[in-house]
């Protein structure tokens, strides 16, 4: 008897999983197929699925229901103007840096503003449109520390290695997949709030990624009564583009457009002060940066 | 397969970490487990309970946790360092909260070792006069440890297979994140993947045989 | 509790003085160990009402809090049923007569239980999408990677819970003529299933515990929502969240455990079996070692 009465708690728990886990997993996957490019779905489904990053102050966090930042921003103005200026329902679907290129070869998102830098070895599985704005990798450090001035001093100092991220190999590696070639000491953190967390214990000396990352954290710090500065001596240029799936080109000239007209009617620097006011070492900018070619 | 040859060197690197972390993790926790087994044992109330709750608290908690808090909790803010150099710093923060994490599965095989010790021995130990210690140290341990072998050999094998996990404490050279940051870079390898299992299948299966053999051989005869 | 005190007896009046000695020496090292991280949390800050203050606002809960609770569950849940119907299968394919049957049982449940997890997780996470198409990989691999790993385990369970049911049972059931999956059904699997039980829910408790690995590959668990979300929402407040997430999977995995050793005293109070409960095997042991203690005393 034990043994069915077992049985029957097992197939029904199993039909509760199975039921929850539909609900969950339901991404309008069904209505991707109807639409050969996002584009097209802006327009005619009027529902698009965003990937932003969800931890990256100023630039894409979940704060309450929704993300909110400068990615976020900029992702809602260009969707609207993919539909022609209609509202368009966006479902917020969180993109970490590890399964960025998984989701947009999956459908799992249509389109992606999460501080993605447009790379030659992206390029090859993810079609990009904008860039939307050009970041510069630069150093964060505590407020009071005189001994950084420059990112050359980074030489014997702590450094922060995130996982899955490789800004540091441009402190510490030669050209081609580096740049400085500095003798600093790496110490591992999972991702970029843990390294601004031991910065601010003392447990290394500056935190090395895009000024724009940086310029998030240096805002939130500077709100909390904590202190970090900028040294304000960017030394690359990181391209944020508007991640789309491979081949794509129709939407990627859309966004393009989209990105022109939010430069035009001074959008884009409204949202640059509203999220970055205040944070120095930071260059507002003044007009649409350079496209990449639709590929 | 050309993945493979290509990333060897690396991956042979990141295993040789994972054996590194396993062989002081091993000690160290065998050492911190036959404490705790000693506090959960012992004649006073106050020892006792700290030890239960330790590996009440511990056991439960992911070992994901458990290393993120040993970086930022033992490390960043209680302030302990192992060395100036940050990349065995965060080598020994991850030896330590491994070792913690272990230890805590170590101590419960042990009390189970114990509970198969008659109490005829405990009571003959007694009687001779030897104290708690004594009787802990000459009497009790070894014939409990020789009757948990085997489990504390799965234990082992649990805590090599979790030195893949040390991305999470922050240190970031064994094999499992090269294997992820090869992934980014290259894409799915499934010589790389099938390479680095049979590496641990290599350590792993020896371990298990060897405390399989040493159980048996050991058994105490009753 | 009872074999602690077959280590020592009753105290004497030097026993007790000792006793009293070691007592205030162990009181005095926890309060000094307690106080010294209290003193240096608070000169790193950590006891600031800010960054304390998000964990008691709804909103927080809300937003972050309870649906990575949530994801955790749904991944837990659903990887615990595969896990169970995995094991069934083949810790009932291990004990077949047919060698075809069992020695690729075998070779299936070995492997993916020498396999480290999270090793295990990344290669199901990076291989799906070039095998396959749409959906959402992270909740798969974390779900597979649990299943693959603790059926394995379970199914070991399962074979040593049918081995454990003595064999006078399996013989009188053949004397009265019942038939190969007659004994299985009518005789074995009830008694095994029974001194099992412990085992099973403590393997579930390392199961609930593992879906932590999920973060690492970014799908939205308790650990994700709660120790790399919030923290960035709310500045500087990592330890906190640190400490609150951990009481969260403590009570979780705690209320499993009470579950298992309840299972346990009743099943061995209870005399429908004639198997004695059984321990979890191999790795099981290992992270589930609650098994072991309760189930060898």
């Amino acid at each position: 008897m034990r043994v069915i009465r077992i049985g029957a708690a097992l197939v029904a728990a199993s039909a509760l999983t199975l039921g929850l886990a539909a609900c969950g997993g339901d991404g309008g996957d069904g209505d991707t197929a109807a639409y050969t490019t996002v584009a097209d779905k802006a327009k005619g489904a009027k529902k698009l699925i965003v990937g932003t990053k969800w931890d990256q102050p100023s630039l894409g966090l979940k704060k309450g229901a929704e993300p909110e930042g400068f990615d976020v921003d900029v992702a809602k103005y260009v969707v609207k103007e993919l539909a022609g200026g209609a509202e368009v329902e966006i479902e917020w679907k969180e993109s970490a840096s590890s399964n960025r290129e998984a989701f947009l070869a999956n459908g799992t998102v249509d389109i992606i503003f999460a501080t993605y830098s447009i790379t030659d070895s992206r390029k090859e599985k993810v079609t990009f449109g904008g860039p939307y704005i050009v970041a510069h990798q630069d150093v964060m450090v505590r407020a009071d520390d005189t001994k950084i001035a420059k990112p050359q001093d980074l030489a014997g100092k702590r450094i922060c290695q995130a996982a899955g991220s490789n800004s540091y190999k441009r402190i510490t590696d030669p050209p081609p997949d580096g740049e400085l070639d500095l003798d600093a000491e790496l110490v591992g953190a999972a991702n970029y709030s843990e390294c601004v967390q031991k910065l601010g214990g003392n447990n290394l000396d500056a935190v090395t990624t895009d000024d724009l990352i940086l310029a998030g954290f240096a805002k939130q710090a500077g709100e909390a009564g904590g202190g970090f500065k900028i040294l304000g001596q960017p030394f690359t240029d990181e391209k944020y583009g508007v991640g789309l799936k491979k081949g794509d080109t129709k939407t990627c000239e859309a966004v393009n457009a989209a990105i022109t007209k939010m430069y035009q009617d001074g959008t884009a620097q409204k949202l640059f002060e509203k999220w970055f006011a205040g944070t120095q070492g930071l260059t507002a900018p003044t007009g649409a940066p350079q496209f990449e070619p639709c590929a | 397969m050309d993945d493979l040859i290509k990333y060897a060197p690396a991956l042979f690197d990141g295993f040789m970490e994972n054996v590194k972390l396993s062989l002081m993790c091993g000690v160290l926790s065998l050492v911190l487990g036959t404490i705790l087994v000693s506090m959960r044992v012992s004649p006073t109330p106050v020892l006792r309970a700290a030890g239960t709750v330790y590996v009440n608290v511990v056991r439960n908690t992911p070992l994901t946790l458990v290393l993120a808090f040993s970086a930022l909790g033992l490390s960043d803010t209680l302030g302990l360092a192992f060395s100036d150099k940050p990349s065995s710093n965060s080598f020994w923060l991850v030896v330590l909260g491994l070792s913690i994490y272990t230890a805590a599965f170590v101590c419960e095989a042990l009390r189970s070792g114990i509970n198969t010790v008659p109490l005829g021995q405990a009571e003959a130990a007694r009687a001779i006069g030897l104290t708690f210690l004594q009787s802990l140290r000459l009497i009790i341990l070894p014939q409990a440890f020789r009757a948990v072998i085997a489990p504390l050999g799965s234990v082992m094998i649990a805590m090599i297979k979790n030195t893949t996990v040390a991305i999470a404490g922050g240190y970031l050279a064994e094999s499992a994140f090269v294997m992820k940051d090869t992934f980014d870079d290259t894409g799915v390898s499934i010589p790389i993947f099938l390479g680095l299992v049979l590496a641990f299948m290599a350590v792993t299966l020896p371990v298990g045989f060897l405390t399989g053999w040493l159980a048996r051989r050991l058994a105490v005869a009753r | 509790m009872s074999s602690a005190s077959v280590l020592f007896d009753a105290p004497g009046p030097r026993a007790r003085a000792r006793n009293a000695l070691y007592t205030v020496a162990g009181l005095a090292a926890i309060i000094a160990i307690l106080y010294f991280i209290y003193v240096k949390f608070d000169e790193k800050k950590q006891w600031e009402g800010r960054i304390w203050q998000p964990f008691l606002e709804p909103d927080t809960w809300t937003t972050h809090i309870l649906p990575g609770l949530l994801g955790t569950l749904q991944a837990a849940a659903l990887a615990a049923v595969l896990a169970l119907v995995f094991g069934a299968v083949f810790g009932l394919a291990r004990l077949s007569d047919h060698a075809w049957v069992r020695i690729p049982a075998g070779v299936v449940v070995e492997v993916f239980r020498a396999i480290p997890l999270l090793l295990l997780i990344f290669f199901i996470f990076y291989l799906a999408p070039s095998v396959m198409g749409g959906g959402d990989y992270a909740f798969m691999a974390v779900v597979a990677g649990l299943t693959l790993y603790n059926g394995s385990v379970l199914a070991e369970v399962v074979r040593a819970g049918v081995l454990a049911v003595p064999r006078g049972q399996s013989e009188a059931a053949y004397a009265i003529g019942l038939r190969k999956n007659q004994v299985m059904r009518m005789v074995l699997l009830p008694q095994a299933v029974t001194a099992m039980m412990p085992a099973i829910v403590s393997q579930l408790v390392v199961l609930l515990k593992d879906t932590a690995l999920g973060y690492i590959i970014a799908y939205v668990d308790l650990l994700n929502t709660g120790f790399k979300i919030l923290p960035a929402v709310f500045f500087g407040s990592l330890i906190p969240a640190a400490i609150v997430i951990g009481v969260i999977y403590v009570g979780l995995n705690m209320a499993l455990s009470a579950l298992a050793t309840w299972l346990e005293k009743r099943s061995r109070r209870s005399r429908k079996t004639a198997a004695r409960p059984i321990a979890p095997p191999g790795a099981a042991a290992a992270e589930g070692a609650s098994g072991i203690g309760a189930a060898v005393d």
